[in-house]
């Protein structure tokens, strides 16, 4: 036997409280920037502390082609978002393609980079403290890129199904926010490896 | 009433089979169930690492003893050390925090139950990955066992050279696995508390759990996660050559330190912050009095959590830090001291004038309040860091974090497990027992951590493995260890009484204690559903309103 009282005199009105997806996305967002930050600050305090070559400011060129698609990403799955809360299912499907072509393309460009400094300059992992730093820091975010473009395709299966409607719109707004996160993070990276560190 | 009542036929109660109840422990997705397995785990733990400990003291009972090898005392000690954080205290107080915040925002679950139990089972076999390197660990180079480089594990010692075969991954995996499952157990608190509140359970109406328990764990995923980020540079070294922490190829062991300590210090808050959760709601009960200060109460853990982050380098006073930097460590920390001194204030203030009742949980707060006391004034002693250099390294702090950790943390826990016990089994501790718990446990610990306060200040560095007679030690060491055995006999009458009420405990009923926060509404053991009603609060505490609806706390605020 169990029996279960619960009442309470002066009942409250109305009751509204943030959705959990987005605040748990919120939470993950802050636990990735402390590890990022970690991970960048490693960068910083190791610039020019390699003792052998090559140097960031011999090998590195600025992609700035590959940047400009994974930041316009932010934008076409923000609008890819709105027409979903709009029930323009057709239109939500095009743009979130568009996103993942976007992030695909990225992840093409960051894989040219390292062959490139593989092959042609001999740049790996374990050559000096910059390979170590560079692929660590940049590959962190490679594969952040790779988790959100599995998840987008997920997303994207099921919009090619048919499955998708406004009522999914809140679970496709916490999984934009954690694009946008991406993106962000790579403004950073950016500047921190392409910028501050040649 | 009717509505508000559900009543469970007696048949769908009845005992199954040992198999299906196993595999539906294991299987579960309840908070409830969760937090017991967390709790559980953690006693395991507390075990082995007990043992540990007390093969360090036997180690340390007299001079040129040689119990064990000097290889395997340093296994214990780094065994004990990581056992002890990550698979006892955080594991056991993400077990209470499990139980009781969707209880007492009358929630019927946490928000991501299936989170919820991965988190768990993350930490969990991350605990049994630590201890299987004691029988892998010595991989194909047959070198090495469990890992034996401390726990901090300092750079280089955690590096290839010097740490070979596989202990140290062992111990890298391990921690980044439980830290993940740290992060998951996180980010659930804090959805469950901002998302799944009860109507009328404002910000301001939350019990002092909750609200220091949302602190902790905004703090796990700011401090738990340069640790990972740590752990998985280590592992870049160990397995793809990397360089962060190799000084040969121009990397900092210096850097790895800061890494580990922006982790190791809040990670003292991390668990103290809950322990704070449950002398808030222990006290008052047991003074009949609501707490004293609420508003400052949250306001001193908010300014504890955002201090805390910046104090982390007076761990490393004695690496050669220039003077900035060590006035700067030093003022942050003894800035600590204030807000902390608020909470004991308020604490006092509560007991103060009430009519004190001294059941078991009781007695554990108060000792908890005065150790903890001792424990904040050594600190405070360590921040200044001229101090430090004599002292860092000794005995002496191995007796002041201890006294934080035991005295502090684990009386705390040992109140929580006394005053939630009824309502997580239905039965009452048998406060004869509970008793004999405090009393040698009280007079245990103070035969120990006192008097280890004195072997540092004569000179005794800590992890040495033994040394030589006619220094002063060796009394002292010998009253050490004896003291160390009295609280092992005190833990042995907690486990007994955990078992023995468990089948014959009395009756707990719904509301043992005449206590005011929201679990205490529903029956012991709570339901799987919690409340059959979401209930509606009105005021911090709710069920005086219910006994009291002529004098209701909501007419004040």
């Amino acid at each position: 036997m169990s029996a279960v009282t619960t009442s309470f005199p002066n009942t409250a009105a109305a009751w509204d409280l943030p959705s959990r997806g987005k605040v748990a996305m919120a939470g993950l967002i802050i636990a990735e920037s402390a590890i990022f930050t970690i991970f960048v600050v490693a960068y910083l305090f190791y610039l020019g502390k390699s003792i052998t070559g090559p140097t960031p400011s011999q090998v590195l060129e600025t992609p700035i082609l590959y940047t400009i698609c994974l930041l316009s990403s932010s934008l076409t799955i923000h609008l890819a978002a709105k027409s979903l809360e709009r029930n323009y299912t057709r239109l939500f499907l095009g743009l979130w393609l568009l996103t993942i072509a976007l992030g695909g393309l990225f992840l093409y460009g960051t894989a040219q980079e390292w062959h490139r400094l593989i092959y042609e300059h001999g740049l790996t992992i374990s050559t000096n403290l910059f390979g170590t730093t560079y692929y660590s820091l940049v590959g962190l975010h490679a594969f952040h890129v790779t988790a959100g473009l599995v998840m987008l395709a997920i997303v994207a299966v099921f919009g090619l199904a048919g499955r998708l409607g406004v009522k999914q719109s809140g679970r496709i707004d916490v999984l934009s926010m954690y694009w946008h996160f991406v993106d962000a993070i790579w403004v950073v990276v950016f500047t921190v490896v392409y910028v501050l560190g040649r | 009433m009717s509505s508000n009542v559900i009543t469970v036929p007696v048949g769908q109660t009845e005992a199954r089979p040992w198999v299906d109840e196993l595999h539906q422990w294991l299987t579960t997705v309840d908070h409830k169930r969760l937090g017991i397995l967390y709790i559980v785990s953690a006693l395991l733990f507390l075990v082995i690492g007990g043992v540990e400990a007390l093969i360090i003291r036997i180690q340390l009972m007299h001079s040129h003893n040689n119990f064990v090898s000097p290889e395997v005392f340093n296994r214990m000690f780094t065994m004990h050390g990581t056992t002890m954080i990550f698979f006892v205290a955080m594991p056991v107080l993400f077990g209470f925090a499990n139980y009781l915040v969707p209880l007492m925002i009358g929630a019927r679950d946490m928000a991501f139950p299936r989170l919820n139990a991965f988190s768990f089972w993350l930490s969990f076999l991350g605990g049994l990955l630590l201890y299987f390197s004691f029988v892998g660990g010595s991989g194909l180079y047959g070198a090495g066992s469990a890992p034996d480089v401390g726990w901090w594990s300092y750079a280089p010692l955690g590096a290839r050279a010097f740490s070979p075969g596989h202990s140290s991954d062992y111990w890298t995996l391990a921690l980044l696995v439980s830290g993940f499952g740290s992060i998951g157990t996180a980010i659930n608190i804090i959805a469950t508390i901002l998302s799944l509140r009860c109507p009328g359970m404002k910000l301001n109406r939350m019990p002092l759990l909750v609200w220091l328990n949302l602190v902790m764990a905004g703090m796990v995923l700011l401090a738990i996660t340069p640790l990972s980020a740590a752990q998985i540079m280590l592992l870049i070294d160990r397995y793809l050559g990397g360089h962060f922490f190799d000084t040969q190829a121009g990397g900092s062991a210096v850097l790895w330190m800061h890494f580990f300590w922006i982790f190791g210090h809040p990670e003292v808050y991390i668990l103290i912050i809950p322990c704070f959760a449950f002398m808030s709601e222990i006290i008052p009960v047991f003074s009949r009095k609501p707490i004293f200060g609420y508003p400052v109460m949250v306001a001193a853990t908010v300014c504890i959590a955002f201090v805390s982050m910046s104090v982390w380098a007076h761990h490393m006073f004695t690496i050669g830090m220039n003077s900035y930097a060590n006035s700067f460590f030093t003022l942050t920390t003894m800035a600590v001291g204030v807000p902390t001194g608020i909470k004991i204030f308020n604490w006092i203030g509560t007991m103060w004038g009430g009519r004190i009742q001294f059941k078991t949980p009781m007695l554990f707060s108060i000792g908890f309040l005065f150790q903890f006391l001792i424990a904040g004034l050594t600190g405070i002693m360590m921040a200044a860091s001229p101090f430090d250099w004599q002292l860092s390294l000794s005995y002496f702090v191995v007796a002041h974090f201890h006294y934080v950790i035991v005295g502090g943390i684990l009386f705390a826990l040992f109140a929580a497990f006394y005053y939630w016990y009824p309502k997580m089994t239905g039965r009452m501790l048998s406060e004869k027992l509970g008793k004999w718990h405090f009393w040698l446990f009280l007079i245990g610990f103070h035969l120990t951590f006192d008097l280890m306060h004195i072997p540092g200040i004569l000179g005794m560095p800590r992890r040495i493995y033994t040394y030589e007679p006619g220094r002063g030690w060796d009394t002292l060491n010998l009253l050490i260890t004896i003291g160390a055995f009295i609280q092992a006999i005190a833990i042995l009458v907690f486990v007994a009484n955990l078992i023995l009420s468990y089948f014959e405990g009395a009756e707990a009923g719904n509301d043992p204690w005449d206590a005011w926060t929201l679990e205490w509404s529903t029956s012991s053991p709570p339901p799987a559903y919690n409340f059959a009603m979401v209930p509606t609060v009105a005021s911090r505490r709710p069920l005086w309103d219910q006994k009291h609806p002529e004098d209701p706390d909501s007419r004040y605020e």
